[in-house]
């Protein structure tokens, strides 16, 4: 489904991924882990348009995207969270989602200024779709709630829901379970299960090992901009060259 | 006299924005909507309506910038510009200037399409600018333009402008030197801009232009086109500049580049900061206000102040009383006199 071929980003000298070639496969949970700096980040900044790679390709269900406008690469597919939360702060949650409809409706600008019967038709399936969503990721209570004036747990979620708006195909989950308590980890768990139940394939970058263990079928360790190792949990558990990674060569 | 229409019209607005209940809302502006329409019908003094359709134009202006700079959040310094636009659209095609003489109905819809089709030439190259560096070239927009209508000496009667411009006429009539007709149309293009920006604040178009309001990385993120959506609140704000124009230059019968100079944004900018930025009811508030205080407070002082032998103009300190008036608001109310809830958090947040 999405595919990086031998992608290195350069900032000056600092070479933040190098030649990283990388297979997510459809329907599949996989997440991306490393060191703080590793690159990580600098990924899903390729993936998702706000950087264009050095060299290398990026390949979505065959096409190429690299260089795509970022409003183009999520109306394709490509949805995002963000590690430090950009929810529109002060817009109601529902709203907020309904944004995140953009891409897919069909009102022009005749329809927006007069309101024809094709803009209300469309804004009221919009927001029924919307209210779903705000259901699915347990936000229903808050519909007009600001975004800004939700507990943090609920702000991850609603910026989760506002990605899945947008109708992806693949959804990047950007440290998801930052600052959130055990509790709220267990029920992010279960919300990445079920938004694959959906039919959309998850990648995350996370440094809660505890659930990346736990939801993903495929790991891929980065390293300094490179990759170290690919597997699944089992394997990146043992794998000698993670631990060193992360504990130090010494103990390697 | 005049005082009455302004603080029943200021106050009306008040009441209906604190009203929870939109049928009693719209029926309020209704019910003010058809009192200034009967107006005309029992105040025979002709130059509160002159003020009245000024108060209007003004109205009308500060409904466009608004949906720049109150709903998409990109800050127009040269609104005038547009206005200009519309003014010279009118003078050039209804007047012996070219012998061209185009009917004015036909103008309105012509000149806020060209100020539209500007608003997008302005607004492709600084896709890219926010903020303070967006202010700055839209500044220099707004100094161009007048600027070139200066220097067209030929086709624009340069610094002297176009005179004689027609009068419009409706059904076989001309409204000639009358003034009710044209605080007639005035009131209907409000109606006309109060309708769309209603719709456009409450559609996909409008969501968007928060949604870049907020975080413009995350709206492109979420698959709104940014480049569009910014370019549609260029070209919508100033067609209602471009029917305003039209509007002011039919019922001046003249235009001259030194009507539409920097002041005149640095006005309308004045009356959303006033008003309330990105509340509809808010800025109508703040562009009644503001012509208030210029068109009739000042006009009355100098008369008084002339009474008592002094012999000052408080039209030369009309900056001076912006200044004072915009110092204090920031100072005491920053959200403007009649904010949005989102406006009044979003200050309150900054605050904290």
């Amino acid at each position: 489904m999405l595919r990086l071929e031998g992608v290195t980003k350069r900032f000056g000298e600092l070479v933040a991924v190098n030649d990283l070639s990388l297979n997510v496969a459809a329907g599949s949970i996989s997440a991306i882990i490393g060191p703080n700096g590793a690159g990580k980040s600098t990924v899903f900044n390729m993936v998702s348009g706000i950087y264009r790679p050095s060299a290398g390709e990026i390949l979505f269900e065959d096409a190429r995207i690299d260089g795509w406008p970022a409003h183009r690469i999520a109306a394709a597919g490509i949805a995002r969270t963000f590690q430090n939360i950009r929810l529109f702060s002060f817009m109601a949650a529902i709203d907020n989602v309904l944004a995140g409809e953009d891409a897919h409706l069909h009102a022009r600008l005749w329809d927006s200024l007069l309101h024809t019967p094709l803009q209300r038709r469309e804004e009221k399936a919009a927001r029924e779709r919307a209210r779903e969503l705000l259901r699915f990721v347990g936000l229903e209570g808050v519909a007009e709630t600001y975004a800004r004036n939700l507990p943090y747990g609920s702000q991850r979620r609603l910026e989760i829901a506002r990605a899945l708006a947008s109708r992806p195909k693949l959804l990047l989950l950007d440290e998801p379970a930052a600052g959130m308590n055990p509790r709220e980890k267990g029920e992010l768990a279960d919300l990445v299960a079920a938004i694959r139940e959906r039919g959309i394939t998850v990648l995350l970058i996370e440094h809660d090992m505890g659930l990346v263990m736990r939801v993903s079928d495929e790991i891929t360790v980065l390293d300094y901009g490179e990759k170290i190792a690919h597997g699944t949990p089992a394997e990146i558990r043992n794998d000698p060259r993670v631990i060193a990674a992360y504990l130090g060569t010494a103990v390697a | 006299m005049i005082y009455a229409y302004f603080l029943v019209a200021i106050a009306v607005v008040v009441v209906a924005q604190r009203l929870p209940d939109l049928r009693a809302k719209r029926g309020l502006f209704l019910l003010l909507g058809v009192a200034l329409l009967c107006a005309p019908l029992f105040d025979r003094n002709d130059s509160t309506f002159n003020v009245l359709a000024d108060a209007g134009i003004f109205v009308l202006l500060a409904l466009g910038l608004n949906i720049v700079v109150g709903f998409a959040g990109l800050l127009d310094l040269g609104y005038a510009a547009f206005f200009a636009i519309g003014a010279y659209t009118y003078a050039m095609m209804a007047s012996p200037q070219f012998n061209l003489h185009l009917p004015f109905w036909l103008l309105l819809f012509l000149a806020a399409a060209f100020a539209a089709v500007f608003g997008i030439i302005l607004g492709a190259p600084t896709l890219r600018l926010r903020g303070d560096y967006l202010a700055i070239v839209t500044l220099g927009f707004g100094e161009i333009v007048p600027q070139i209508f200066q220097n067209l000496t030929k086709y624009t009667g340069g610094p002297n402008g176009i005179g004689a411009l027609d009068f419009p006429s409706l059904f076989g009539r001309s409204f000639g030197q009358n003034t009710i007709p044209y605080y007639y149309v005035v009131l209907a293009l409000i109606a006309l801009a109060l309708f769309f920006a209603y719709n456009l604040r409450d559609s996909r178009l409008g969501r968007a232009w928060m949604a870049i309001r907020e975080d413009e990385l995350a709206a492109r993120h979420m698959g709104i086109n940014t480049t569009a959506v910014k370019l549609a609140a260029f070209a919508l704000g100033a067609s209602f500049s471009g029917l305003a124009g039209v509007v002011f230059a039919a019922k001046l019968s003249l235009v001259s580049p030194d009507l539409f100079q920097f002041q005149v944004s640095v006005l309308i900018v004045s009356m959303l900061v006033l008003g309330g930025m990105g509340n509809i009811p808010g800025v109508i508030v703040g562009a009644l206000v503001l012509v208030l205080v210029n068109n009739v407070v000042l006009p009355q002082a100098n008369t008084i102040a002339a009474g008592a032998g002094l012999h000052v103009d408080f039209g030369n300190y009309h900056f001076f009383i912006y200044g004072a008036i915009l110092v204090g608001i920031m100072l005491f109310r920053p959200e403007g006199l009649l904010p949005s809830r989102q406006r009044k958090e979003e200050l309150h947040h900054a605050a904290a």
